[in-house]
């Protein structure tokens, strides 16, 4: 299992490289000299500007620009200077990363709290109105894309205050005792998590059907089924234990697109996370701070990934042993 | 069985594909639908009764207009609409004082279909003053659903040119890939998994941030098209890759190199022509991957810029809360046009896959054993 993980592991060192380096000539490519145009900023100091060609050798040629770009990141965490927020990017980015995490997390737990059940329902009622009716809602669902479901969730709370139109915290949130803040960062949470967790619900649904109808056919079933146990009992102690297997892998993919999907939703609720920043930095032509949250992206889609692999090879000795 | 397929006579694939197509009443809706939508993006100036950004002050978020025949004393008339009066708060009355026939190809804007011909005859119109909006009017006073038409002009063909130029790179690198292996397929396949190991909608934006913000709408479009096509070429390449891998011993393409043909020409002519059938399908299940890519940009404000209409930026403006609660017609418009176009190409993507399915031959299926 070690040699394993550490295989794996190092696998993901070109991708980071590649990564790196996509960001970095993206970060060159961008109009205009940027240098020039900070310098022009008022709002920007001499000084900041200075440490910042000094730290990215920014009058330097390109390689040792690259090179220097890649230390930075990697052994010291420092992504640069956002000059729009007066800040080291790794400071913004790690807030925005945050409440990224905090949204997948949350639309996890929306997808699954909602895609088994459903699943079991479907796969146990096979050919039924509830799983005719449910298969039908899928295969529509599947066409609306989440800008829409999050427009129409905002339109929702909007028209009935039930939830907040956006943002992450009341105004007053710092006045609020912990339970209330936390019950107040939640019923913000609500509405994007919705947004977020319910595009892939539609495929997950239908595995975990078909994943528990394969579990429903096998012999240990029947099995429990001749020794006159009764139906749930045979579904939810004896099958669906199985049928969840193949689930517990898929979640970890699912993290890295839950981690893609928050940044619509993310904008459309002012959720203030990793797609926000990003769009305000590409809107204040704050190039390191656009390239800082992509590398971030990336790193938690790659660690998704990863744990997906890891999770898939404690699940199945071929793999680990392969 | 053979005495069924006796009596059928060989068909063609072509035919073949056809009669499956047919059989799947979805793939025929959506393949319809696609028709329909495709046909008024053409022919949107003519359908629309008003220039693109035709603004008129007094009527801002203007509620749709019905079409009357019944008039105010429960007579039957003519198609109509009442005109209205601005009240507080952009809210209208209806004057029943005041009626405007509905009329059929009456001149207006001048426009040029299919981008040539000159003309100024509109399918219908109402007089002036009087004003008609099926789908409403939207912050300033622009008619929604000519928005809705000129847009489809740039969100429908978004998603058939990004296609067919990520498709070519696709298909190229992932055949040369497979065919040639060494260094050439290690340097396409890991640049493939840097792409898809980015996640999509951050790439996007950060290659928006290659072009300036501030771009002519054409340049935009080009931008756009552009950039969902560098991401786009990747997964396919990948899948092409492992087709080639599988035809490059194949005999046909040894005997096309005893022949002396070369390399390209055996990659284009030979291999490639063998993974058409599950090309089409990617391709038509891809579009409309490309055109949300296009309503998400121009959603979030950096795609195609007002006045220019597209399905994205009529989404933007309706994002605020004022908008949804008041003037929901601002949302459910384009909403509506963005699902209806996605649906039918899901629909037209399964009936084809269904029918171009290998693995049923055209015996088993066609001849109804």
């Amino acid at each position: 299992m070690r040699t394993y993980l550490l295989r794996r592991l190092l696998q993901t060192v070109p991708l980071l490289l590649g990564i790196s380096a996509l960001t970095f000539l993206l970060l060159q490519l961008a109009p205009g000299d940027f240098l020039a145009t900070m310098a022009e900023n008022p709002q920007v100091s001499p000084a900041a500007l200075d440490a910042m060609r000094h730290r990215f050798g920014l009058d330097q040629p390109w390689w040792t620009q690259y090179l220097l770009y890649l230390k930075n990141v990697f052994l010291h965490l420092d992504f640069g200077e956002s000059f729009s927020r007066h800040q080291p990017v790794f400071t913004v980015l790690r807030t925005g990363l945050a409440n990224t995490l905090l949204l997948a997390c949350a639309a996890a737990v929306v997808t699954w709290a909602l895609a088994i059940p459903l699943g079991v329902v479907a796969a146990v009622r096979q050919y039924g109105w509830p799983d005719r009716s449910l298969s039908f809602l899928a295969f529509l669902w599947l066409s609306v894309p989440e800008v829409l479901s999050g427009l129409l969730l905002l339109w929702l709370a909007a028209s009935t205050g039930w939830f907040p139109v956006g943002g992450m915290r009341h105004l007053d949130h710092d006045l609020f005792g912990p339970l209330e803040r936390l019950g107040d960062t939640l019923r913000h949470l609500v509405l994007p998590a919705l947004t977020v967790g319910l595009i892939p619900l539609a495929g997950r649904m239908r595995q975990m059907r078909s994943s528990l109808l394969d579990v429903l056919r096998l012999e240990y079933i029947t099995t429990a089924r001749a020794k006159g146990l009764p139906e749930s009992q045979v579904i939810l102690s004896h099958a669906l234990r199985n049928a969840l297997n193949p689930m517990i892998t898929l979640f970890g993919f699912t993290l890295g697109s839950l981690v893609s999907g928050s940044f619509v939703a993310e904008t459309i609720f002012s959720w203030p996370g990793l797609g926000s920043l990003t769009l305000e930095a590409l809107n204040t032509q704050d190039q390191y701070l656009v390239m800082g949250s992509v590398l971030m992206a990336s790193l938690v889609l790659i660690a998704g990934n990863l744990v997906a692999d890891v999770l898939l090879a404690v699940a199945d000795p071929r793999i680990r042993h392969g | 069985m053979s005495a069924v397929a006796a009596a059928n006579p060989p068909v063609s694939p072509w035919r073949d594909f056809w009669r499956q197509l047919r059989r799947s009443p979805l793939a025929v809706a959506g393949g319809a639908l696609l028709v329909v939508l495709y046909l008024l993006a053409l022919l949107a100036p003519f359908l629309a009764p008003y220039a693109e950004s035709d603004i008129d002050r007094d009527r801002f978020f203007h509620p749709p207009t019905p079409l009357r025949v019944v008039d105010a004393q429960g007579r039957w008339q003519a198609p109509f609409v009442y005109g209205t009066r601005a009240g507080r708060d952009q809210s209208y009355e209806v004057d029943a004082s005041q009626r405007y026939r509905l009329r059929l190809f009456p001149r207006g804007a001048r426009y040029q279909l299919f981008g040539v011909i000159p003309w100024d005859r509109h399918l219908f119109g109402v007089d002036r003053p009087g004003r008609i909006f099926l789908m409403g009017a939207d912050d300033t006073g622009r008619d929604v659903w000519t928005r809705l038409l000129y847009g489809s002009q740039v969100s429908l063909t978004v998603g058939l040119v990004g296609i067919a130029i990520s498709f070519s790179l696709g298909l190229l690198l992932g055949g040369i890939s497979g065919y040639f292996g060494g260094w050439v397929d290690t340097l396409i396949m890991r640049s493939t998994e840097l792409l898809l190991s980015i996640p999509g909608l951050y790439l996007i934006v950060a290659l928006r941030g290659v072009f300036p913000l501030e771009l002519p709408s054409q340049q935009t479009y080009l931008a756009i098209v552009g950039i969902l096509s560098f991401i786009g070429w990747a997964g396919l390449a990948r899948v092409i890759r492992g087709m080639v891998l599988s035809l490059r011993r194949a005999e046909f393409v040894l005997a096309a190199e005893a022949m002396g043909a070369s390399s390209l020409r055996i990659i284009v002519r030979h291999i490639l022509p063998n993974t058409l059938s599950f090309t089409i399908v990617a391709a038509t299940v891809a579009v409309p991957g490309y055109i949300l890519g296009e309503v998400f940009l121009s959603f979030l404000g950096v795609g195609v810029q007002p006045p220019a209409a597209s399905w994205g930026n009529m989404l933007n403006a309706a994002r605020s809360e004022r908008v949804l609660t008041s003037f929901p017609w601002m949302l459910l418009a384009p909403g509506l046009a963005i699902f209806l176009t996605v649906m039918a190409f899901n629909f037209f993507g399964d009936g084809l896959r269904d029918a171009l399915d290998p693995r049923k031959s055209p015996a088993a299926s066609g001849g109804g054993s």
